[in-house]
């Protein structure tokens, strides 16, 4: 086997070991964060090496393929802004669990990325699991009653969602007598009956993905998680573990359940419905709330309905409408996450009445905030406006015009409290006067981020053509 | 279940009832220790039935880990809690969990019965069997996993992975702040 296809993979654990066994001997824990985000580039420069390049690793269990690639390098940039803009947050917070901390991001990032690219289905499990398993650890980091109470209902409720993925799994397993994507998807386009015991199996492993993705009605640990856990874990947990999951369920369906026609407009109905009760009750509920992270929270569930409109598509259009869509819904809420670190750093609070005339205390991170906030609504030039607009046109070129109605109503009725948000911040009234501090590492991910929304909201053509050829699973 | 030979159905039903009942009295039983009792021979029951089947290292593994290492936990684990006065939490949401564990249950049940499961010729159940009677399966999952093409090697190192990221995870949890 060539040992080069899975550098990326090699270099990740590789860090991580280093980054555990620094904080062994290194006294100066301050380098740790320099260490982690530094070393990142070397798993992200074998990655982009390897695009040109084709090929199955281990045994045919990772795919070395664009599609991989893309995510990849999508989630190796989101946890560089995650590190980069959470040092002050972790100094403060957990002084003596840093190196802990920077190990289990990287853990996990690790295992989102084998996610990105597994093709066989106990790897797909057991690299949710390390994603997993070093997530439910961090949501707890804060160890207040908060903290602990989300971390334990995120590892009870995730441990049932992943008996419930195993269950499908296994079902699609007694029936076709294979773990390997490409064999289910060969032994199903043989035998073309349709047998419920095939469709439980389907429907379980959808309902095992929609918990990670929290798409309705798997949403419910959300905004619990998101309140309690670190920002910078609930900004990680609100993009790479999304992105990631979208990228197995992506793979998963158009690899092993792509043929027959039959299975494939079934699942096809099966997202497109999700989509719409996502999209509408992320929205319903997101408008109710009055902590900047719950409705981050549920504003992401919202987002997760528009980006299964493209799944539901299930088209080549659709695919790559996700990517895209992905990451740009990663840039502008990162961006809004990375805001809400620095703030929150300085005024001890995530309720949104104490954001009030924020404008006036910190003009530059209530713009920044207002632009992803922007984007996250879909109004041009931001990029959301472009994500949605592919998404929604793949659905139209299935002739799924009812989706895409629901979607355009749903982005209207989202714009009520993405604006609510602003409105306190530019017209509310100043408690203080006092600046909010930021650090150096804040500030160079919050202009990664706002570079990014503007850029493929002016010019998505530099994102789209990647996303196209990456765009390549095929039934 | 017909291509299994009589023994190994007997034991298949005894074992598959005793495991039910028990795990039944593991979330009935008021008294949390008697409950964690009730789960251990509930993973022997589980063990029983891998044995049935013929998957012996299988049934060695279920025993040494859940009824050896899991057990001794969770044991240790009541033990060591203080507050048992109120024994056995019941929620008070039981009859909805009670009506939709039903309805998932006769869900489960209709799509086995109703399934047409994809079966292995009769001739290549007798040559299975004869493996299975000659050697233990133990080799031949190493071969599987440890194989020279990298068999499931992957799955196994990410699942060490796994458990440095879990090792990491819970002694940062119960160390001092």
């Amino acid at each position: 086997m060539e040992w080069h296809l899975i550098s990326p993979e090699l270099t990740m654990a590789v860090l991580a070991l280093v980054v555990i066994l620094l904080d062994l001997v290194v006294e100066k824990k301050h380098y740790l964060p320099i260490v982690s985000a530094v070393g990142l580039i070397v798993p992200l420069v074998l990655a982009i090496d390897l695009w040109n390049e084709g090929g199955l690793a281990m045994n045919d269990m990772l795919a070395v393929d664009k599609f991989a690639i893309f995510f990849k390098v999508l989630i190796l940039g989101i946890t560089a802004m995650v590190i980069m803009s959470s040092w002050r947050y972790v100094n403060d917070k957990f002084e003596h669990l840093r190196g802990e901390f920077y190990a289990l991001i990287l853990l996990s990032a690790l295992g989102l990325m084998l996610m990105a690219a597994a093709r066989e289905m106990i790897t797909i499990y057991v690299s949710l699991e390390l994603s997993s398993m070093s997530l439910y650890a961090l949501t707890a980091f804060l160890k207040d009653r908060k903290s602990t109470e989300s971390g334990l209902k995120y590892i009870l409720l995730g441990g049932i969602a992943s008996a419930i993925l195993l269950y499908g799994m296994v079902l699609v397993f007694g029936f076709t007598g294979t773990t390997h994507l490409d064999g289910i998807g060969a032994a199903l386009a043989d035998g073309g009956a349709r047998e419920p015991g095939l469709l439980l199996g389907v429907v379980l492993i959808a309902s095992g993905f929609a918990f990670k993705i929290g798409a309705v009605p798997f949403h419910m640990w959300m905004p619990d998680v998101y309140e309690g856990a670190p920002t910078p874990v609930t900004a990680y947990l609100s993009v790479a573990s999304k992105a990631a999951g979208f990228a197995v369920i992506l793979r998963i369906f158009f690899e092993a359940f792509g043929e027959p026609g039959w299975l494939y407009d079934d699942w096809s109905v099966l997202w497109g419905v999700l989509a719409v009760v996502t999209m509408s009750i992320g929205n319903l509920l997101a408008i109710q709330q009055s902590n900047i992270k719950r409705l981050l929270a549920y504003s992401g569930v919202a987002q997760v309905g528009y980006i299964l409109v493209g799944l539901a598509a299930a088209n080549a259009a659709g695919q790559s409408g996700i990517m895209f869509y992905l990451a740009v819904y990663s840039l502008a809420n990162l961006g809004a996450f990375i805001a809400v670190i620095a703030i929150s750093n300085k005024i001890g609070s995530d309720e949104i009445s104490d954001y009030s005339g924020m404008f006036k205390r910190a003009p530059v991170l209530a713009l920044v905030l207002g632009v992803c906030l922007i984007s996250l609504t879909g109004i041009p030039p931001t990029a959301g406006f472009m994500g949605k607009l592919v998404v929604f046109k793949a659905a139209m070129d299935e002739g799924m015009l009812w989706l895409v109605v629901f979607g355009v109503v749903n982005s209207v009725i989202a714009a009520f409290y993405y604006f609510k948000v602003m409105k306190v911040m530019f017209i509310g009234e100043a408690k203080s006067l006092v600046g909010i501090p930021s650090d150096s590492g804040i500030r160079a991910a919050l202009v990664i981020s706002i570079f990014g929304v503007l850029l493929l909201g002016i010019y998505p053509y530099a994102l789209t053509k990647w996303a196209d050829i990456a765009a390549v699973l095929l039934p | 279940m017909e291509q299994l030979g009589t023994g190994e159905s007997v034991a298949f039903w005894i074992f598959a009832v005793l495991g039910v009942t028990a795990a039944i009295g593991v979330v009935a039983v008021k008294n949390l220790f008697r409950a964690a009792l009730l789960l251990v021979f509930c993973f022997f029951t589980v063990a029983g039935i891998y044995g049935s089947l013929s998957a012996d290292f299988m049934a060695v593994a279920q025993v040494l880990v859940y009824m050896g290492a899991i057990s001794v936990l969770i044991i240790f684990a009541v033990m060591l809690t203080r507050d048992l006065r109120h024994g056995n939490p019941f929620n008070r949401g039981w009859a909805w969990a009670l009506v939709i564990c039903a309805a998932l249950m006769g869900l489960l049940v209709f799509v086995f019965i109703d399934t047409s499961w994809p079966t292995i010729e009769a001739t290549q159940v007798e040559a299975v069997n004869q493996v299975g009677k000659d050697e233990a399966t133990t080799s031949a999952i190493a071969e599987s996993i440890f194989d020279k093409d990298f068999g499931f090697l992957l799955p196994f190192e990410i699942a060490a992975a796994m458990i440095l990221a879990a090792v990491i995870g819970a002694i940062a949890l119960v160390r001092d702040k």
